[in-house]
């Protein structure tokens, strides 16, 4: 494997605009590695010569002593951002072959900001999973393996192709999107770090809809301070999306260096949850001990709402999912099941075109919000999205940020959990209130279970407040010192 | 709540989702677990919470009632299964 790879996306900016090596040698070390890591099954598409030829771009930039932040950094883009003149299926049959003739806002930010553009990455059915195994394109697989068990193991959801093509160094960061913990659970299962933002951060403009009150894009990389030197040009208002906020975008990588001497950081009580391994536990107070270490102060706070967050995120999620997805019609876009019924016509091209999750949720969406149903199901649903936002709202009364773990287990296997909903729900039991809340949190790599599979814990912070993740996320970094790596058993 | 197969079959009509016959069983089984899980919420006194209708209290961002974009027919209809002379083309709708 080319050494060029190898490096931190900070590490790979540095030697650029060093010219120690060119964006065009970059761009082919990573197509060649995204080549060979095929049995992971990240990318839906490969675009190696786009790269190419945007690399060529960006050192003719760099050999004028120009360029952007991101000037020559190859990155995947999770297929769920549209990219004008490249297949976006959003993991679904019903989008395959769809070309869309526009950008999405965050993709343009990166392109305008000289990053070059590798691909697009798997991901479950309409970021509908927490495994990658809802993908029409079939899973995305972990880099991670239990010791020497071959045992194909989930990438985690639903930004599963992301983190496995960052953990396996196929490119230096990616895109990922997180309705109620896609960034954060893959990420932790997969040994690398990523960041949910604040609702409204980040544009939404262009990236497919799930569940709009709740989705918000995000980057994955390797590490805390690569996260926020992709989330700096990611983020900032965009007038095409009425949801994203007008507020300056702070400089997220000087927040990496500013320590949590002082800071106070809360523990939710509520989050020792019965049947979560003990491991989980054990990693939980070794990070409030890493904290407390680098002068933290630690105190224990209360979110009493926390176990009605699952229940009420798979009633608004699916309701919300169910209106995004009734424009798939089979009229303007994507698949279509001729009939010379208009109503059949619809009926059989959604029955063809959508997997078996999507089709629950968007049956149980549209069964809570049918009449006679919505004031017991969404309605309260959203009165419970209240108490929930004011149990944090009092929380952060009391501390500036909360530890939490990430993912209630490791890694599992492939199709270990396919046939029980509720416990593949789960996996974002830690993750979801954050989204119902909308408040930014972070995932970073801290600890190793007992077969030898990678552990997160999570931040979460006051709205707009990521710089404090950054910072508190970047002393867990450093104190899990982590610096294991997956064997190279694909390549 | 408990979801029966004409529960179902109501829900498929409105989200345009053919279901075959033998999918209606199972479907209500698993809709009815995971509507019987969500019903805990009921334990919760709401009477007197409001509902959340946005996500960050803000004022939806306005802009100039002008016309800013459009005149690009061809791109809009270049996804479309089928089209003709820039319009979406259904079967008969009009008896």
């Amino acid at each position: 494997m080319s050494d060029l790879m190898k490096m931190t996306l900070a590490e790979a900016r540095e030697g650029l605009r060093a010219r120690r090596f060119s964006s065009a040698e970059l761009a082919a070390a990573s197509a060649a590695e995204i080549a060979k890591a095929r049995p992971l099954n990240a990318f839906i598409v490969e675009t190696p010569e786009i790269a190419a030829a945007m690399a060529a771009a960006s050192d003719a930039r760099l050999a004028r002593g120009e360029g952007g932040a991101l000037e020559g950094i190859p990155l995947g883009i999770k297929d769920l951002f549209c990219t004008k003149g490249i297949q976006t299926t959003a993991g679904s049959h019903i989008l395959e072959g769809f070309k869309p003739v526009y950008e999405s806002t965050v993709t343009q930010k990166l392109w305008d900001a000289g990053a070059v553009m590798m691909g697009k990455l798997n991901l479950d059915e309409f970021a509908m999973g927490s495994s990658n195994e809802t993908s029409y394109f079939g899973p995305a697989v972990n880099p991670w393996r239990r010791g020497n068990d071959d045992a194909k193991l989930v990438p985690g959801g639903s930004s599963g192709g992301s983190a496995a093509a960052v953990a396996a160094e196929l490119c230096f960061g990616a895109t990922g999107t997180d309705t109620g913990g896609s960034i954060r659970q893959p990420a932790a299962v997969t040994c690398i770090a990523g960041i949910k933002p604040t609702y409204g951060r980040c544009s939404r403009w262009g990236i497919v809809a799930f569940a709009s009150s709740l989705d918000q894009a995000g980057p994955m990389a390797r590490t805390v301070k690569d996260c926020a030197i992709l989330l700096r040009e990611m983020a900032g208002f965009d007038p095409k999306d009425s949801t994203s906020v007008d507020l300056a975008v702070p400089d997220f990588e000087a927040a990496c260096n500013a320590g949590v001497k002082g800071l106070r950081i809360g523990v939710p009580k509520e989050y020792r949850i019965d049947g979560v391994p003990a491991e989980i536990d054990a990693l939980w107070e070794q990070g409030i001990a890493w904290l407390k270490e680098a002068g933290a102060e630690i105190v224990e706070v209360s979110l009493p709402h926390t176990k009605y967050a699952l229940p009420a995120y798979y009633i608004v999620a699916p309701a919300e999912a169910s209106s995004n997805l009734a424009r798939y019609d089979g009229v303007k876009y994507g698949l279509r099941v001729e009939n010379d019924d208009l109503t059949r016509m619809y009926e059989q091209t959604r029955a063809a075109g959508f997997g078996r999750e999507v089709q629950r949720r968007i049956l149980i969406g549209t069964y809570v919000l049918s009449a006679g149903y919505y004031d017991a199901y969404y309605l309260k649903a959203q009165k419970v999205r209240t108490l929930i936002a004011g149990d944090f709202k009092a929380a952060f009364e009391k501390c500036d940020a909360l530890l939490t773990p990430a993912s209630p287990s490791p890694a599992f296997g492939i199709g270990e959990k396919t046939n029980d909903p509720i416990s593949m729900y789960l996996n974002d039991v830690y993750t979801v209130t954050v989204n119902l809340a909308g408040l930014p949190g972070i995932a970073v790599p801290a600890g190793i279970s007992k077969d030898g599979l990678p552990l997160g814990l999570q931040l979460i912070g006051r709205a707009f407040d990521e710089e404090t993740l950054f910072s508190a996320g970047s002393v867990l970094e450093k104190a899990a010192g982590f610096t294991g790596k997956p064997g190279r058993w694909w390549a | 709540m408990s979801v029966d197969e004409k529960a179902v079959r109501r829900a498929a009509r409105l989200a345009r989702l053919a279901v075959p016959e033998d999918r209606l069983a199972p479907l209500a089984a698993e809709l009815s677990g995971i509507l019987a899980w969500v019903e805990q919420l009921n334990e919760l006194d709401t009477q007197n919470v409001e509902p959340m209708t946005s996500v960050r209290p803000m004022r939806l961002y306005r802009r100039a009632d002008v016309v800013t974009d459009g005149f690009y027919a061809e791109d809009i209809v270049k996804n479309a299964p089928r089209s003709e002379d820039n319009f979406f083309v259904v079967p008969k709708v009009v008896e």
